[in-house]
């Protein structure tokens, strides 16, 4: 177990900048998900911290000794990679074996070794196997063995369940998140998919554009987004967004007019000035009789999900998303929308920043 | 891999194609059959005009014969040490300089590939008489920098020392397999295959702890097999039937190799016409690499055509 301390990292490959300015915080145990968009520089940081890239400018610290200039063998991190990376001529027992041949250790008590991680992964009955042998979940599962083996201070997975289809995936979480319940191992997590992102951390770092739009627990992020970019990028079917005006009373002015009801009082802290407000699709109850506030809208169409359905609804000209447990309304319908305007989310237009809707800090 | 499904029915192109290809085969096996047949019939027999084309019996009177007569125990030894340190040596430097070519980042790298990848289009026959220079006197570059310089000359100004850095390696199994080792082929044939493995796999290996040794002796040649059988066989053969450079170097009996040997079984303008004796010899000499092809055409096919995944 180890925390982590990542301090004005910056990172550039010739004259393209990756990242720039990153700070983060990881204390000892925990696990954390770094999620964005590709191109973002997640996985470029995960490759900074296990030693694979170097560091333009800042400094990474593992245990408070800084390790920028240390080789990755020396920083006791262990990693997962997508396409799992195994060895293709060694078998499964000596792929997870292999960081401890090279550290020397005896070979009894390497095959013990190899037997416990196999164990615990279900592996036991395919270490003589070579990978081409294993089936696609097989293989991850001995990426993470060749990874837990050496038990090491800080896991890195770098998207470790990308190439899985969904059923291993939601195994494979399942697996990652019990594991590291019992190692207890400091873990940092690189995925572009907020199911994963959302179940699997302790704490979610959102990223954008080479830098962090927000920390914080999966639900804090979620209810809470700090900027319009987390708002629109967390959350399935994504927030319902509108840009608008703020005018002088506080009062938010949609440039598709119908939409100004989301948040009639949007404060004055933005007062003259652009703004986005923002709604989940969750927030939003599909009346089918007018009520008092209602938006009255018409339904485009409807996704089933089974234990709910998305209603796509023309407010004003523009799509609405709805999400609902009851039956979905016919296509065509007329409906009315009623929303809960504490539920708005406000945004700095110009920044793209948070702003509490009743004024003041957020 | 099974690329059946491609195949469309053509009876009458199958018909040809089917022709063609026993043609060739004639083609290329003729020769051969003529050596062997020749191998085993007697003086009479061979000088014939036309050639007999049945098999006589003296098929082991006469390998015997060509044996003693080009002393080819000796020579077949040679031959083999030199193949195999040929060889052997080209696979060694190819891979370990594609290996330095592929997995690290240092100044001029790409010049010094290119470089190399150069003198693919320079046969040995197009330098060899600098090459020949290098083997009589391995020194003889600082020498000439020594002179050309004027470092030398000075040397012998200041101290009254004459400068004559020598080192000599003709007529020695080193002179014959060492200046022959560097090899274009081989390199680009292992940086080629290098650059198909991912990344992810050294990254893997330097996480697991591999320094670059460790990771070029326990994972890149284990997934190099068959590429180093292939560029194995093909130079042992070259090596094997090369001539001029063997010749050249060699001016004694004990270092000669069997194929400059052969030139001992040719009948000369006014000697007997033994050919049956000629072509035993040649028999003989040809067996080894054909052996070794045989034996290697598994692993070789594979290392040229596909990379192990």
């Amino acid at each position: 177990m180890a925390s982590i301390d990542i301090r004005a990292v910056h990172k550039r490959f010739g004259a393209a900048t990756v990242l720039s300015g990153v700070d983060l915080q990881i204390v000892a145990g925990d696990f954390v998900v770094i999620l964005g968009p590709s191109g973002c520089g997640k996985s470029t940081l995960l490759r900074l911290v296990a030693g694979l890239e170097t560091i333009t400018s800042g400094e990474i610290a593992i245990d408070g000794r800084v390790v920028n200039a240390l080789e990755p063998r020396e920083r006791g991190c262990a990693m997962v990679f997508q396409n799992y990376a195994l060895y293709p001529h060694m078998s499964v027992a000596d792929n997870i074996g292999y960081a401890l041949k090279v550290a020397g250790v005896g070979k009894a008590e390497r095959m013990r070794r190899i037997e416990e991680v196999a164990q615990t992964l279900g592996l036991s009955p395919y270490l003589t196997r070579k990978p081409s042998a294993l089936s696609g979940g097989q293989r991850q599962r001995v990426a993470m063995g060749r990874a837990m083996i050496r038990e090491p201070r800080v896991f890195l997975f770098d998207e470790p369940l990308s190439n899985l289809d969904a059923q291993l995936r939601v195994q494979l979480r399942a697996e990652i998140r019990r594991l590291h319940k019992r190692l207890g191992v400091t873990s940092i997590f690189v995925t572009h998919d907020q199911m994963e992102a959302m179940t699997l951390a302790d704490t979610l770092v959102v990223m954008n554009g080479g830098k962090i739009e927000q920390i914080g627990t999966p639900s804090a992020v979620y209810e809470t987004p700090a900027s319009r970019f987390v708002a629109a990028f967390i959350g399935s079917p994504p927030m319902n967004l509108a840009e608008g005006i703020v005018d002088a009373d506080g009062a938010f002015r949609a440039d598709v007019a119908a939409w100004s009801g989301l948040a009639p009082h949007a404060g004055t802290a933005l007062a003259g000035r652009r703004a986005i407000v923002g709604l989940r699709p969750e927030k939003a109850v599909v009346l089918s009789e007018p009520a008092a506030g209602a938006l009255p809208a018409t339904v485009e169409f409807t996704e089933e999900y089974g234990a709910g359905r998305v209603v796509h609804l023309d407010l004003g000209g523009k799509t609405f998303a709805a999400a609902t447990q009851a039956s979905a309304p016919p296509v065509g319908a007329s409906v009315w929308l009623s929303v809960q305007h504490a539920d708005a989310h406000l945004f700095d237009a110009e920044s793209g920043l948070r702003v509490a809707p009743s004024g003041g800090a957020a | 891999m099974d690329k059946s499904g491609l195949v469309e029915r053509t009876p009458i192109l199958d018909v040809v194609t089917q022709t063609l290809l026993f043609l060739a085969l004639a083609v290329s096996m003729g020769p051969f059959l003529i050596v062997a047949i020749a191998a085993s019939q007697n003086l009479h027999d061979v000088n014939q005009a036309p050639m007999a084309f049945w098999p006589g019996q003296d098929f082991v009177a006469n390998v015997q014969a060509a044996w003693t007569r080009a002393d080819l125990g000796v020579k077949l030894l040679n031959s083999l040490i030199f193949a195999l340190g040929v060889a052997v040596g080209k696979v060694a430097l190819a891979s370990l300089s594609a290996f330095s070519i592929v997995f690290f980042s240092y100044r001029g790298r790409r010049v010094f590939f290119w470089l190399t990848f150069m003198t693919l289009m320079l046969p040995l026959e197009v330098r060899i008489v600098p090459t020949y220079a290098v083997a009589a006197n391995v020194l003889s570059p600082y020498q000439s920098l020594l002179e050309v310089s004027g470092i030398a000359a000075l040397l012998h100004r200041l101290l009254g020392v004459t400068v004559d850095l020598h080192y000599g390696l003709l007529d020695s199994y080193g002179g014959l397999i060492l200046p022959l080792i560097a090899t274009a082929t081989g390199t680009f044939l292992y940086r080629q295959f290098f650059l198909t493995l991912p990344d992810e796999l050294v990254e893997a290996a330097k996480m697991d702890g591999a320094r670059p040794l460790r990771f070029f002796f326990e994972i890149l040649l284990p997934l190099s097999r068959s590429n180093m059988a292939a560029l194995f066989t093909i130079m042992f053969v070259w090596g094997w039937n090369d001539y001029l450079w063997p010749l050249l170097v060699t001016t004694q009996a004990a270092h000669r190799t069997a194929i400059v040997g052969l030139r001992e079984l040719v009948p000369g303008l006014n000697g007997i016409p033994e050919w049956n004796i000629a072509m035993a010899g040649t028999l003989v000499v040809m067996a080894p690499p054909l052996l070794l092809v045989i034996l290697t055409q598994r692993w070789f096919e594979r290392g040229l055509v596909a990379t192990e995944k």
